[in-house]
């Protein structure tokens, strides 16, 4: 081909792959909501002017690096720190007789909840898993504290450890903690916070074993509905499957380092987190100080995915030491460092028994479930996988069971839809093998058991089950497969070509999608530009930035007369959700609205009140306050230093009381400054709020060698309203490779005789590179308003991540069949071996293998 | 320092904190930099062995008058990257590959930036950006 047109070719390419998310117009009859442009953060990112938390530098800064624990579980007799304490350079070494006694948390409405005695705390003197930091050092620099880590020798006595949780089960089997092995909530109204507690199975529990098969035996939680006992009488099918999900590192690319000074009574932390407002009150309770004595400061996050929801370890170690050493303390988590501290979704060993009717309706499903918590606070992965499959699913009768067990591995917390994905993950390879069965077409099977509407999810609670806000799933599963070609695709002949097999696969997923309740704030400046103040985290997403679009829509003001204030808790910030869970676009889009709503209700009054008539006869827009049908009026800037010269309401000199004592100190601290709106959101909302992804993915599979490519792979979402379409085509097809990275690779392996992760490091737990997903990846977006919030819009970080893994999983076993695996991540030699056998050859029910 | 890596000579007694440290170990790709034009890990190469050589970083890419290099363009045009913190690395990589095949179809840039790791697996959006800024940087050479 001649380099002519090549070039041709080439700029088409580039052109189609521009315009690839402006196919379809969003945010019909908006001038922002809905439309693309450059964030303001976005020119510090690409010039390399963007601080992170390891950017900053103090006069005077020291150093400190960590001593973790080689032992999986032990007891810490005696530290000979001497050697290291004499060599020069080094300032102070900190250890677990240094931290402040836990803090109960007061909540806002006056409840104080315990502390509890089984909480993590930074450093310890008995370490519960392999990496956990027992003390740290300061000194002048870097290589400086690694050499004092070497030269202190610990004396330990080794504890019982577990790292599988079917053998802290079995019977004598040994306990992760010193006083128990599992979670568990007190019955009855007033369960209060879960406790630790013992739990063994009886060798009867455990006869399943033998056949591959979950063995089940008393759950601390259980819940149902409906008849299961009937549903699977009347189905025309019953399936019983084993499967194991993968414990995955979140892996952030940005460590979680943190740089601590102290100043006048105050510390002043610099760290990346998810939710800038929420971190404070995080960190006065790990430091145990009163909040008002905490300055934070995160203006770029790289990356957090629910490991960095908000304070933590990596804060409190720096922090103490710089009170202890008087002077700025840097602690860079290394790689390695990171594994251990830096948290991961937690693996589930699940069995479900699933009804079908002959058209592929689910008439009954029987959910157990075995979370593998890690040592620490009790993760809601496996309360939260039985709702999520109840309402995605729509089975006719259900019964949930799970346990929720301790061990001796790394510390895990909330991932990118924690225990949605893993939930989903055990019930779509059922759902592809019954419609396979059945014969059924794998778009119809999921069309049938939908969501729609209210769809209803969970048990009932005091009689009534608790139903979604809205579901328009089925349009979005139609929307993908037309776009996808499915029907084409699984016509297509022939599936095999020598050595390589395709198989297409569809999988239906949903997380939740939005709170309410919380509060915005913005400042119409006597310049008439319009500040908005941001509690959110500024992790990637752009939602720090984004929601306040709708603030200015309402207003009619142009995107360039308006800036954004986030990243700093000095900058006087709202009482903002936490940036997890898929919160905040909903949440936040709601404040920024209602507070939108406060400025122009005080607009139109500063404007009657100098111009005379009534408030509602004036309008605003085109940045000005204006009498309908023309007449009289003034700019912004005009009606801002009046608002001023009126004071109380207007700037911000009296605030509404039911504004978050947060906000309500931000609103002071900005009075006479402009007219300051704030506002809570008191909408009403009818249901809880869900997203929804249905997603698409072609395999070629080389069954001589195992290996296997993503050829095309397209996410259609139900995500409410557009808000902003790159910024969420990142977050669907982002997201959607998250949940890739748990078919395809990634995972945690432990040598069980010691306790010992042998997958410190990412090339040993593989998370998805650039190569592992097709160069042309597609999304779409319904664009439908949810019908529960003003704007409509909703969450999206979590939904897209199941429908990631199951697509994948379940291209393979159309590709290969369904004897091929029994748990995730599906890698060459599984699919080569079980090929060859004709049967699944992995152990089903080892954990980290 | 001992054993003194350029990454941290840039980081630590340089100011130039654009390049990013994710692994320390060359597996993220996140302190890419040029050395006469060829993309290396900073994290990986010692300081002393680059005496006499060109380093580029992501600082040096704009012009003094804040005009910026095609590639980062790309990204503002596109709306590149999610938290970013790989976008440095993926950057000079960019440039560093684009010096070698000026005109590459996607997969082919991918293959040229498959050093790098993205966490937010923004993977698609990247891509899209790159080839935007490749096309810029042709077109700032034709004119």
């Amino acid at each position: 081909m001649d380099n002519a047109k090549l070039d041709h070719e080439k700029t088409v390419e580039t052109a189609k792959a521009k315009d690839k998310d402006n196919e379809r117009q969003y945010g019909a009859g908006y001038k922002l909501i809905g439309k693309n442009y450059q964030t303001p953060d976005l020119y510090a990112k690409v010039t390399g002017q963007a601080k992170y938390a390891e950017d900053f530098r103090a006069e005077g800064m020291l150093f400190c690096k960590l001593l973790l624990s080689p032992m999986p579980h032990a007891r810490v007799k005696r530290i000979h720190s001497d050697a290291a304490l004499a060599m020069p350079g080094i300032k102070a070494i900190l250890t677990a007789n240094d931290l402040p006694a836990p803090a109960d948390t007061l909540t806002d409405n006056g409840t104080v909840i315990k502390a509890s005695k089984w909480g993590e705390r930074g450093l310890t003197n008995e370490p519960v898993y392999q990496g956990e930091p027992i003390l740290a050092v300061a000194a002048i620099d870097e290589l400086t504290a690694a050499e004092a880590i070497e030269k202190i020798q610990i004396d330990f006595e080794p504890l019982p450890f577990v790292v599988d949780p079917l053998d802290t089960l079995r019977p004598g089997g040994p306990n992760p903690r010193t006083d128990g092995n599992v979670w568990t909530r007190r019955a009855g109204q007033n369960p209060g916070p879960p406790e630790v507690t013992e739990l063994k199975w009886t060798k009867a529990d455990f006869a399943d074993e033998k056949h591959g098969r979950l063995p089940m035996g008393k759950a601390p939680d259980e819940w149902s509905y409906g008849d299961v006992d009937s549903g699977f009488k009347n189905a025309a099918l019953v399936l019983d499957e084993t499967f194991v999900t993968p414990d995955t590192s979140h892996q952030t690319l940005e460590t979680r380092s943190a740089m601590a000074y102290w100043q006048n009574g105050k510390v002043y932390i610099y760290t990346g987190t998810q939710s800038t407002a929420q971190t404070l009150p995080a960190i006065a309770r790990w430091l145990n100080i009163s909040p008002d004595n905490v300055v934070f400061i995160s203006e770029y996050t790289g990356g957090g995915f629910g490991s960095k929801i908000t304070g933590g370890v990596s804060m409190i170690i720096p922090a103490l030491l710089a009170k202890k050493t008087n002077a700025p303390v840097m602690m860079r988590i290394s790689r390695e460092e990171e594994t251990f501290i830096g948290r991961a979704r937690p693996s589930f060993q699940g069995r479900m028994k699933v009804g079908f009717s002959k058209e592929g309706r689910i008439t009954a499903l029987d959910m157990f479930v075995i979370c593998d918590n890690g040592p620490y606070d009790a993760v809601g992965d496996a309360p939260s996988s039985g709702r999520i499959v109840s309402l995605l699913y729509q089975p006719q009768s259900m019964r949930w069971r799970g346990v929720t067990v301790l061990t001796n591995t790394p510390p895990r917390s909330a991932q990118s839809s924690p225990g949605g994905l893993q939930g989903i993950v055990i019930i779509e390879p059922i759902i592809a093998k019954a419609a396979r069965k059945l014969r059924v077409d794998q778009v119809a099977i999921r069309r049938v058991n939908c969501p729609e509407g209210k769809a209803p999810f969970g048990p009932a609670v005091q009689g009534k089950r608790q139903y979604a806000t809205s579901a328009f799933l089925k349009e979005a599963l139609d929307r993908g497969a037309e776009q996808f070609k499915w029907s084409e695709r699984v016509t297509r002949t022939p599936k095999r070509m020598g050595t390589k097999v395709r198989g297409v696969g569809v999988s239906l997923s949903c997380y939740v999608g939005g709170t309410i309740g919380f509060d915005g704030l913005l400042v119409i400046t006597p310049d008439g530009r319009v500040v908005f103040q941001s509690g959110i985290g500024n992790l990637g997403t752009e939602s720090v930035i984004d929601v306040h679009r709708a603030g200015a829509e309402v207003l009619g003001v142009p995107w360039e007369r308006c800036d954004v204030v986030w990243g700093n808790t000095t900058k006087n910030l709202p009482f903002t959700c936490v940036s997890g869970g898929s919160q905040t676009t909903h949440a936040m889009t709601r404040a920024a609205y209602a507070t939108a709503m406060d400025a122009k209700k005080k607009l139109q009054e500063i404007a009657a009140k100098k111009l005379g008539g009534k408030p509602e006869q004036y309008e605003v827009a085109n940045e000005r306050v204006f009498r309908k049908g023309g007449g009289p009026g003034m700019t912004l800037a005009q009606a801002a230093k009046y608002a001023i010269r009126l004071g109380g309401v207007y700037d911000g000199h009296e605030a509404p009381a039911d504004l978050h004592k947060l906000t309500k100190a931000s609103v002071a601290a900005l009075a006479g400054q402009g007219l300051v709106a704030a506002a809570k959101d008191n909408y009403p909302r009818d249901g809880s709020t869900f997203s929804y992804v249905a997603s698409f993915a072609e395999v070629e599979v080389d069954v001589e060698t195992g290996k296997y490519y993503i050829v095309d792979f397209l996410a259609s979402a139900d995500v409410g309203t557009v808000i902003h379409p790159r910024a969420l085509g990142g977050q669907v097809l982002g997201r959607s490779v998250l949940g890739i990275g748990h078919a395809i690779g990634q995972k945690w392996v432990f040598d069980p005789h010691y306790g010992e992760m042998v997958s410190k490091r990412f090339h040993h737990n593989k998370p998805p590179t650039i190569l592992d997903v097709p160069v042309d990846m597609q999304w779409t977006a319904l664009d439908i308003p949810d019908p529960e919030t003003p704007v409509g819009a909703r969450g999206v970080g979590e939904p897209p991540v199941a429908g990631g893994c199951a697509s994948i999983l379940n291209a393979l076993s159309d590709a290969l069949g369904d004897e091929i695996f029994q748990r995730a991540p599906v890698n060459a030699d599984t699919i080569l071996t079980s090929f060859e056998a004709g049967r699944p050859t992995q152990r089903p029910l080892t954990a980290h293998i | 320092m001992k054993q003194e890596t350029l990454s941290s000579t840039l980081r630590y007694k340089l100011g130039l904190t654009g390049t990013k440290l994710g692994c320390d170990r060359a597996e993220c790709g996140s302190c890419t930099v040029l050395i006469d034009d060829v993309p290396y890990y900073a994290c990986s190469v010692l300081t002393h062995t680059v005496r006499g050589r060109k380093v580029v970083t992501i600082e040096g890419l704009a012009k003094a008058d804040g005009t910026l290099h095609p590639v980062q363009q790309g990204v503002i045009d596109e709306q590149g990257f999610q938290c970013a913190f790989c976008m440095p690395g993926f950057i000079m990589s960019t440039v560093g590959y684009l010096k070698t095949n000026p005109n590459p179809t996607r997969q082919e840039l991918a293959q040229g930036i498959s050093g790098n790791l993205c966490r937010c697996q923004d993977y698609d959006k990247i891509l899209t950006a790159m080839m935007r800024g490749a096309e810029n940087l042709r077109r700032s050479n034709l004119g």
